[in-house]
C-alpha cells in the first residue's frame, strides 16, 4: 500500500451512454487532505460516486483499490463498511427521522452523548437540533453539516466530501476548516471536491479535473494558480466541444 | 379470569406499564369482547356502558367547560383466537371542554377476530377533542378492523385524530371516517399503517369544510410489503369562504404490494385554498444509498425509511412517552 489508501486505476464511466469519466488515474495518501477542483460538468460528482459505488456509477473500465482490496465490484453498505464514506453536495432528507437517530444509524459508538459531540463539532447546538426531523424543514446549510456530523460519528477512515464548504455560511465555514484539521490529526483521509480557493488552500494534494479527465496533480499551489489565472492548460469550450463523445 | 385478570392482560399485550399510568387522576375504560373489565372515571366524564350480545354500546360525555388533564385511556380487545366484537360510540364532547382519548385496540392472538366501531362523534362549540387510536396485532393478522365513525365539529372546535397501526400483521382494515366542520373550527386526521402479507387497507377519509375559515388536514402514510394491498381515497371539499385544507398521502411499496390512492380536493368557493401531496412508490433512492453510505444494507436501509414514513407525530409524542 506504501502510504496510499486508496487507488484509482484507468477509470472509465458512461452515464446513459455519454462518457463522464475518462481513463482517471488518481491515488490518495493515507492521513493527508486532497481536493479536487474544476468546472461544473468536469465530472467531480461523478467520480466520488463511483469510487463510492453508487447504483449506476458501475465503471466499464478500471479499477479502485481501498486499503489494498480490489473494491470495484462491492457494493456501497459494504465500501462504507470497510470505512470509505461519502457527504453529499446535496444530501437527501427523511420524513420522521430524528437527527440523532439519523447520526447514530451508522456510528460507532451509539450512544446519544456520542451524537451531541459531533452536532457540536459542527457547529449546531444538539439541544436545539437532536430532537428534529431530518426534513425538509432543516435549511440546505444545516442539512449539509448534520450529514458530516453523522459521518464523523462513523469514524470512517477515507471520507469523500462533495462540496463540503457550499451553502455554509462564513461562520461555519470556520468550523468547517477547523474540523477538517481536527479529521486530519485524528488520522482520517480526506477527499473534498472544491470551488473555494480557501478548501484548497486547506488541502495537502490537489487534483485539476475537466471533461472527465484528470489534467494536473500534486502540489496545491501550482492548482490552485490555474484557479487564479481563470483556468486552464486547455481551452476549455473547445476541449468540451472536440472531446466529448457518444459512446459506442 | 374475572374481570381485573382480563383488563391486566389486555394491557399486558400492549406493553402498557400500568403500575406507572393508572394513577388515580387517569379515566380508563376497558372493554373485553363484549365486557366492560375495568372503568374509572374522573370529574367531567360520564360514561354509560351497555354490553349487547356481541359487544358493547357506550356513551361518552365531556362535560361543558371541563378540561380533562391526563389522556383517558380506553382499551378495545379480544383475546381468544377468534371473536365478534362491535362497538358503537356516541361521544360528545360539549362546549369550551377539552380532553384527550388514548385508545388501544389489541387482538395479539387473533385468526379470526372482527372488530367493528360505529361512532358518531359530537365536538361542541370551542371544545377540543383529541383522539389516538393504537392497534396491536399478533403476527399472523387474522383481523377485520371496521371502524366507521360520522364527525360533526362546531365552531371554533378542534378535532385531532390519529390512527396507528404500525406493529403485527395489519389484516383487512376498512376505515371510513367523514367530516364536517364548521367556521373556525380545526380538523387533523392521521392515519399510520404498515401493511405485509395479504392485508387488505381501505382508507376513506373526507373532510367537509361547511364554515368559514375551518381548516382540515387529512394524512395517510401507508408502507405496504410483500402482498399487501392499499387503497385510499381522501377527499376534502371547501365549501365555505376562507377555509384551508390539504391532504397529504404517501406510501410506500416494495415487494409485491399495491397501492391505488385518489385524492380528491374539491374548492367550492374562489377564497378557499386546498392544496394536495401525494407520493406513491418505491423507496427513495437518495435515500436508500444515503443509509447505505453510513453502512446499512437495503433491507436495514429500507426498513429506517420506512420506520420515519410511519413515526408519530410530534404533538402526540410526548402523551405516547408518558405510557411507556
Ligand atoms: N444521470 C445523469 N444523466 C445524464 N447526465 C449526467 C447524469 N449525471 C451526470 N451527468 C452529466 O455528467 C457530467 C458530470 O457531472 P458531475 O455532476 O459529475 O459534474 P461536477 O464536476 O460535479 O459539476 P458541479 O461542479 O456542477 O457539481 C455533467 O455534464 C452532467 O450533466
Ligand atoms: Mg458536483
Amino acid at each position: 500500500m506504501d502510504g496510499k489508501i486508496l487507488t484509482v486505476d484507468d477509470l472509465t464511466l458512461s452515464v446513459q451512454n455519454k462518457k463522464i469519466l475518462r481513463g482517471i488515474k488518481m491515488e490518495i495518501w493515507a492521513g493527508h487532505i486532497h481536493a479536487i477542483i474544476g468546472p461544473n460538468g468536469a465530472g467531480k460528482s461523478t467520480l466520488v460516486s463511483a469510487i463510492m459505488g453508487l447504483p449506476g456509477y458501475k465503471p466499464e473500465q478500471g479499477k479502485i483499490c481501498f486499503l489494498g482490496e480490489n473494491i470495484t465490484n462491492l457494493p456501497v453498505f459494504e465500501r462504507a463498511q470497510r470505512g470509505l464514506t461519502l457527504a453529499w453536495q446535496e444530501p437527501a432528507r427523511f420524513e420522521g427521522l430524528s437527527v440523532e437517530k439519523f447520526i447514530l444509524t451508522g456510528a460507532k459508538n451509539k450512544c446519544h452523548k456520542r451524537a451531541e459531540e459531533v452536532l457540536e463539532m459542527v457547529g449546531l447546538d444538539p439541544h436545539k437540533y437532536l430532537n428534529r426531523a431530518v426534513d425538509k424543514t432543516l435549511s440546505g446549510g444545516e442539512r449539509k453539516r448534520i450529514e458530516l456530523a453523522s459521518i464523523i460519528a462513523m469514524e470512517p477512515k477515507l471520507i469523500l466530501l462533495d462540496e463540503p464548504d457550499s451553502g455554509i455560511d462564513i461562520d461555519a465555514l470556520e468550523k468547517i476548516f477547523s474540523l477538517l484539521k481536527k479529521l486530519k490529526q485524528d488520522g482520517i483521509t480526506i477527499v473534498a471536491i472544491t470551488h473555494s480557493l480557501a478548501v484548497l488552500s486547506q488541502a495537502d494534494h490537489a487534483f485539476l479535473m475537466c471533461c472527465g479527465k484528470i489534467l494536473d496533480k500534486g502540489d496545491v499551489n501550482r492548482i490552485a494558480s490555474y484557479f487564479r489565472n481563470k483556468c486552464i492548460p486547455c481551452n476549455h469550450d473547445r476541449f468540451m466541444v472536440s472531446t466529448i463523445e457518444t459512446a459506442p | 379470569m374475572n374481570n381485573s385478570d382480563t383488563a391486566l392482560e389486555l394491557l399486558k399485550s400492549l406493553g402498557i406499564d400500568i403500575g406507572h399510568v393508572f394513577t388515580e387522576d387517569v379515566a380508563k375504560i376497558q372493554v373485553h369482547q363484549n365486557k366492560v373489565v375495568g372503568l374509572h372515571l374522573v370529574p367531567g366524564l360520564r360514561v354509560q356502558a351497555d354490553e349487547m350480545k356481541d359487544g358493547i354500546e357506550a356513551e361518552i360525555l365531556i362535560e361543558k367547560g371541563m378540561k380533562i388533564e391526563k389522556p383517558i385511556h380506553i382499551c378495545f380487545g379480544v383475546l381468544p383466537e377468534e371473536g365478534l366484537q362491535k362497538v358503537k360510540l356516541h361521544i360528545r364532547a360539549q362546549e369550551e371542554s377539552k380532553a384527550m382519548i388514548l385508545a388501544h385496540c389489541t387482538f395479539p392472538n387473533a385468526r379470526q377476530v372482527k372488530h367493528i366501531m360505529d361512532a358518531d362523534i359530537e365536538i361542541e362549540h370551542n371544545a377540543h377533542y383529541a383522539y389516538f387510536e393504537r392497534h396491536v396485532h399478533g403476527p399472523k393478522g387474522g383481523v377485520d378492523v371496521i371502524p366507521n365513525a360520522k364527525v360533526h365539529v362546531q365552531e371554533g372546535a378542534e378535532f385531532s385524530t390519529e390512527f396507528e397501526l404500525i406493529k403485527g400483521s395489519a389484516g383487512n382494515i376498512e376505515f371510513q371516517y367523514e367530516v364536517n366542520a364548521e367556521a373556525q373550527s380545526k380538523t387533523e386526521m392521521t392515519a399510520r399503517i404498515s401493511g405485509t402479507n395479504n392485508d387488505q387497507i381501505r382508507l376513506h377519509e373526507t373532510v367537509r369544510l361547511l364554515g368559514e375559515y375551518s381548516m382540515g388536514v387529512i394524512v395517510s402514510h401507508i408502507a405496504l410489503k410483500q402482498y399487501a394491498i392499499a387503497d385510499i381515497e381522501n377527499t376534502l371539499v371547501a365549501h365555505a369562504p376562507f377555509s384551508r385544507g390539504h391532504v397529504d398521502c404517501k406510501e410506500i411499496v416494495v415487494g409485491n404490494a399495491q397501492a391505488k390512492a385518489v385524492p380528491t380536493v374539491l374548492v367550492k368557493n374562489p377564497t378557499a385554498h386546498v392544496t394536495h401531496e401525494a407520493a406513491i412508490g418505491s423507496v427513495d433512492a437518495k435515500q436508500l444509498v444515503t443509509l447505505m453510505a453510513h453502512g446499512l444494507n437495503e433491507d436495514e436501509a429500507t426498513d429506517l425509511i420506512i420506520e420515519g414514513l410511519l413515526s408519530k407525530k410530534q404533538n402526540w409524542q410526548n402523551m405516547i412517552k408518558e405510557m411507556e
